[in-house]
């Protein structure tokens, strides 16, 4: 992220403490605001960038386009992964049929060629996109840490309905820059702000 | 956000919505009691569905001579029925795949239910073949495993191979597309819902979040998944279509086949789509989110197609009286004027005569004469296909084993139970996920919402200028309409609560 973490006051001695306790518990403090606008959002989170304040996390209800360059999020990589299962696909469907076919158990159809490349291609095609999809999403759970039982950082019930929220992950900050991010939340028209503890 | 909109461009959501109001009008069919409809028609539906058991049971004791099927017409209602099915089960993919690449916006009313129509027609396409084989527990030996006979492989030249490969490829694929697409909606549903609600919703909607990583990397599976869909939907039935174009029966052996089958496919699928919708957005409150346009787009890929088979029934008679082969010549008199007559006529009446009303924007805007065609143009599909199988193989090479085919009770009683088998599955599917894609909707809300364009829209309310207000506050107060009152009870501009415990909502 392109953005500078805010400067921790030396000496906060009560600060440090609080987060080492944390750290022991595996624990972390989360400050969010809710916004109720996908404009207001994009706003707040260039006003976060202007003020070079480290943005842990943005939740939000659906797909806000131009965020990710603001968070400074790298285009996703997920059509190499397709790429690779797919040619996997088509090499192992191509491959094996030309195996059976011409090695393991030739036998003349119709008095074509043992090795028919044209009758090959639509299984070929077939399993070329299996491997992609299926593979293709299989990384798109694992990467995301989503899954049946998965419980990644759920921080409010209504970010999956209405809200937008910009979260900060204030365990090691003392009580003046949090502060300072209370003062950004009320400057960029946030609706509510709460404070939760979540597993790190 | 940014960006023109064509004045051209209807609203796709109407009444004002506010993203909250779009969360509970698609959620309440799944946190509300069923109401009566829905318990006749379900229970109608299990009827079906039971009637299917037996009489997939009775065909398995009794074996296949439970059907009429006799050694000159060797598929009968069975595999029309199988490739009706697939047909309607194309639809879903197309809406969701194709115009997804075409940035068509109306897909996302749309497509969730399209997608689980797909999936359940081609759950019921799946029947047939495996039915067909007569003993259902060997039906493993069609996937290619080592095996203590040789081992001995399928025969990988064999379109009806394909048709194994690209059937449970599709189905597969259309599967993880859709569930893909639902995790966020079910992140919805599970956080509105409390006790063991709560519980099931969290492990069927994998923990997601709406992390913006997340969102990003969902979208980009999205759009890969469409760019695989796509190819994949108009191989499926070009495939289904090689089952009789490789073949050697006149009637059968054309390279129309392939294009003439996928155009048919979308055509019997939108179709389908029509039928369920229709009665789902009255049922289900959704006629704010499937509208007028959604159907006219609908209807308008149902003339272009219906249209398209149209020419190619028409193409087919003319090529087999140009190429000057009697045997095909035969085949297509005897397809129009032999045995089967009637259904030819029913094929091209309900498929490329009546589609022509949709030329009327009045009619292609109407409901009734959208349903109504929906259902006729079903059963034109229908009938399509047993033309093409049926009435082609009634009358073979030799005269002396010319015959003609009527379906047992058994063969019909299957038919219907697998209309009960897709009811089932659809009914449920509206009372456990959203019909109707949430998050999607609420993206496109901005462009398409009716308080931003179409006639309805407030002034100072366009999209298209960098600071849109938000809808609410817009309507509530020029129109005065009740809108969400809980976003406007807080008031804008930061207050501060500190409270550990959120889970209570806003309001």
């Amino acid at each position: 992220m392109a953005t500078i973490r805010i400067e921790r006051e030396s000496g906060d001695a009560e600060s440090k403490a609080t987060a080492e306790a944390y750290a022991h518990a595996g624990q972390r403090e989360i400050l969010f605001g809710l916004y109720d606008d996908e404009v207001t959002l994009l706003d707040a989170v260039r006003a976060a960038n202007d003020d070079h304040l480290d943005i842990d996390d943005v939740y939000t209800p659906f797909p806000v386009h131009g965020l990710d360059p603001l968070l400074g999020l790298e285009e996703s990589r997920l059509h190499i992964a397709g790429f690779i299962f797919g040619t996997i696909g088509c090499l192992v469907g191509f491959g094996f049929m030309t195996w059976v076919f011409t090695r393991d158990w030739p036998i003349i159809f119709g008095g074509k060629p043992y090795w028919s490349v044209p009758a090959f291609i639509p299984i070929t095609f077939e399993l070329t996109v299996l491997f992609s999809a299926v593979g293709m999403v299989t990384v798109f759970y694992i990467i995301n840490g989503l899954g049946p039982g998965a419980e990644p950082r759920r921080l409010h019930d209504r970010i999956t309905d209405d809200k937008f929220c910009i979260a900060f992950d204030v365990t090691e900050l003392s009580t003046t820059e949090v502060d300072r991010l209370r003062d950004y939340f009320d400057r960029t028209g946030v609706e509510t702000v709460h404070q939760k503890t979540v597993a790190a | 956000m940014s960006g023109h909109i064509a004045p051209v461009r209807q609203p796709l959501v109407t009444g004002h919505k506010t993203y909250h109001q779009i969360t509970e009008d698609i959620c309440r069919p799944t946190e509300t009691a069923p109401s009566l409809s829905w318990i006749v028609t379900f229970i109608i539906s299990v009827i079906c569905l039971g009637l299917f058991a037996f009489s997939v049971a009775w065909t398995i004791w009794v074996g296949i001579g439970s059907w009429n099927l006799n050694r000159t017409i060797n598929w009968g209602w069975d595999i029309t029925n199988f490739v009706w099915w697939v047909g309607i089960g194309h639809a879903g993919t197309l809406i969701s795949a194709i115009l997804l690449l075409f940035r068509q916006k109306w897909r996302t009313g749309v497509n969730r239910a399209a997608e689980a129509m797909t999936i359940f027609a081609v759950m019921c396409a799946g029947q047939f073949p495996l039915i067909h084989m007569g003993r259902l527990w060997l039906a493993i030996f069609i996937f290619p495993y080592p095996n203590t006979r040789g081992p001995l492989w399928v025969n990988f030249n064999s379109p009806l191979l394909w048709d194994v490969f690209a059937i449970s490829t599709y189905f597969t694929v259309s599967l993880l597309f859709w569930y893909a697409g639902l995790v966020p909606d079910l992140a919805t549903v599970r956080d509105r819902a409390v006790g063991l609600r709560k519980k099931i919703y969290s492990v069927v909607s994998f923990g997601w979040n709406g992390s913006a990583k997340h969102w990003q990397r969902w979208e980009s599976l999205s759009l890969i998944l469409a760019g695989l869909a796509t190819p994949l939907v108009l191989s499926v039935h070009t495939i289904v279509s090689f089952d009789f174009a490789t073949s050697v029966i006149p009637g059968w052996h054309t390279t129309i086949f392939p294009p003439y089958f996928v155009a048919g496919a979308i055509f019997s699928g939108f179709a389908m789509v029509l039928t369920l919708m229709l009665i789902a957005r009255k049922v289900l409150h959704l006629e704010d989110y499937i509208t007028i346009e959604h159907i006219e787009s609908m209807n308008k890929v149902i003339l272009l197609t219906g249209s398209i088979v149209g020419v190619a029934y028409l193409t087919e008679l003319f090529i087999a009286w140009y190429s000057g082969y009697i045997y095909e010549q035969f085949a297509f008199l005897n397809r129009v004027l032999g045995p089967y007559y009637w259904s030819y006529i029913g094929m091209m009446l309900c498929n490329v005569v009546s589609p022509q009303i949709f030329w009327s924007r009045r009619l292609r805007t109407s409901l009734f004469w959208t349903f109504f065609m929906s259902i006729f143009i079903n059963i034109g599909m229908w009938f399509e296909r047993f033309v093409i199988i049926a009435t082609t193989l009634a009358r073979d090479y030799l005269p002396s084993s010319w015959s003609y085919y009527v379906p047992t009770w058994v063969e019909i009683c299957i038919f219907i139970g697998t209309i009960g088998l897709f009811f089932t599955l659809f009914l449920i599917f509206t009372r456990v996920a959203p019909v109707v894609a949430i998050a999607e909707i609420k993206s496109i809300l901005k462009t398409a919402g009716d308080q931003y364009i179409g006639p309805n829209a407030l002034a100072h309310a366009h999209a298209g200028t960098s600071h849109t207000p938000h809808p609410t506050t817009s309507a509530a107060s020029s129109h005065g309409k009740t809108t969400a009152p809980e976003v406007n009870d807080i008031p804008a501009g930061g207050t501060v609560d500190i409270d550990g415990e959120n889970d209570k909502p806003l309001d």
